[in-house]
């Protein structure tokens, strides 16, 4: 910190910042990994599906391949919001 | 029995070539015989680096396509006889590499190489895919900055999917972290994150953290690989990280701010 900078108020920790947002993209981007190359697709595409009838956030979508035994399950869950506010008629 | 290493890290201008060239001189120093082959179809840089660039006469596509031998094509490093390097061509052509080809030239050379270093282009395109198919090892560039750290988490993925160790029931590859244009100084005040951050995001080991230094400037200026600059702590920094590569146990250094004079708290710099 320099003469001219030592009265301007202490900027806030960039680095942390990076460290979070970091944290949180890489575990998306890991979570994705290995899964087949249509999972971010049909994701998108069940939003679209799904946002014609309700109002739901981008993230109230959770799509999720596991492996069980010899089966592969795909597993899905949908946070629909509440009845009233959420329907569009 | 020989080793392919990659030097990887899908972002550009973290530092590949620089680490590509100094990583093979220091291995060759101690003795072994290494190749640094430049995968950068297109964008040669390798040669400038080490210094050759006015002896390459026959590249690394050449060899491919059989317009020369192996032996025509590998440039003897003036200073350490121990090295060679294979220059990448300056052709646009991108399909100018092929898988067969690659595996051919890299058999060739496993016979006569103890270590073969594949300096990789950026991105994660044909030459990046081809630099670290053939890879026994990964060493991974990361500057501490969010890009390069998320391109970096991409360049793992492929590793442990797009490999041919991953394909074959071989061990994975071995990956290393090479964290450079490190700042202590900047960690310390908040402003760049910390080896430790990179290290629990990226979940590697840690083969050496190169300081950000004037001297790898300078070195590339002049064509002298920074490690032999021994002076300078890029060029330890460096040295430490070939040690460990190799085996050797080495405890880290140029991690820890150095401390300021007075003056420099009250001006800066």
């Amino acid at each position: 910190m320099s003469w001219f900078t030592l009265f301007r108020s202490k900027p806030r920790n960039t680095a942390d910042l990076a460290r979070q947002r970091l944290q949180i993209i890489v575990a998306q981007a890991r979570a994705e990994r290995g899964g087949p190359d249509y999972l971010p697709m049909l994701k998108r595409e069940l939003l679209e599906v799904i946002r014609k009838y309700v109002h739901v956030a981008p993230d109230a979508v959770e799509v999720n391949l596991s492996n069980e035994g010899e089966h592969e399950v795909l597993e899905m869950n949908i946070v629909l919001p509440d009845r009233e506010a959420g329907d569009i008629d | 029995m020989s080793e392919v290493i990659v030097v990887t890290s899908g972002k550009g201008g973290v530092g590949k070539t620089t680490s590509s060239a100094s990583i093979a001189m220091g291995i060759a120093r101690r003795g072994h015989k290494v190749v640094v082959v430049d995968f950068d179809v297109g964008l040669r840089n390798l040669d400038l680096i080490m210094g050759c660039e006015r002896r390459v006469v026959y590249d690394f596509v050449n060899v491919i396509t059989k317009e020369c031998t192996l032996r025509q094509a590998l440039i003897k490093d003036k200073r350490q006889e121990n090295l060679s390097i294979l220059a990448a061509s300056q052709t646009r052509d991108k399909d100018a590499l092929t898988p067969e080809g690659v595996e051919r030239v890299l058999g060739e050379l496993r016979e006569e190489f103890e270590y073969i270093i594949c300096d990789s282009p950026a991105g994660i395109e044909k030459g990046a895919f081809l630099a670290m198919y053939y890879a026994d090892r990964a060493i991974v560039v990361v500057n501490p900055e969010v890009s390069s750290v998320r391109d970096s988490d991409r360049i793992l993925g492929l590793l442990s999917s797009k490999t041919r160790r991953s394909e074959t029931d071989q061990a994975k590859v071995d990956e290393h972290l090479l964290l450079t244009r490190y700042s202590p100084r900047r960690v310390v005040d908040g402003d760049m994150m910390s080896l430790q951050d990179v290290e629990e995001i990226l979940g590697i080991p840690v083969l050496g953290v190169i300081p950000e230094s004037e001297e790898v400037l300078q070195s590339s200026n002049s064509g002298i690989p920074v490690i032999l600059d021994l002076d300078s702590p890029a060029g330890q920094a460096y040295d430490d990280a070939v040690a460990r590569l190799l085996g050797e146990q080495r405890p880290l250094r140029f991690v820890e701010p150095g401390k300021k004079g007075l003056l420099q708290r009250l001006f800066g710099g």
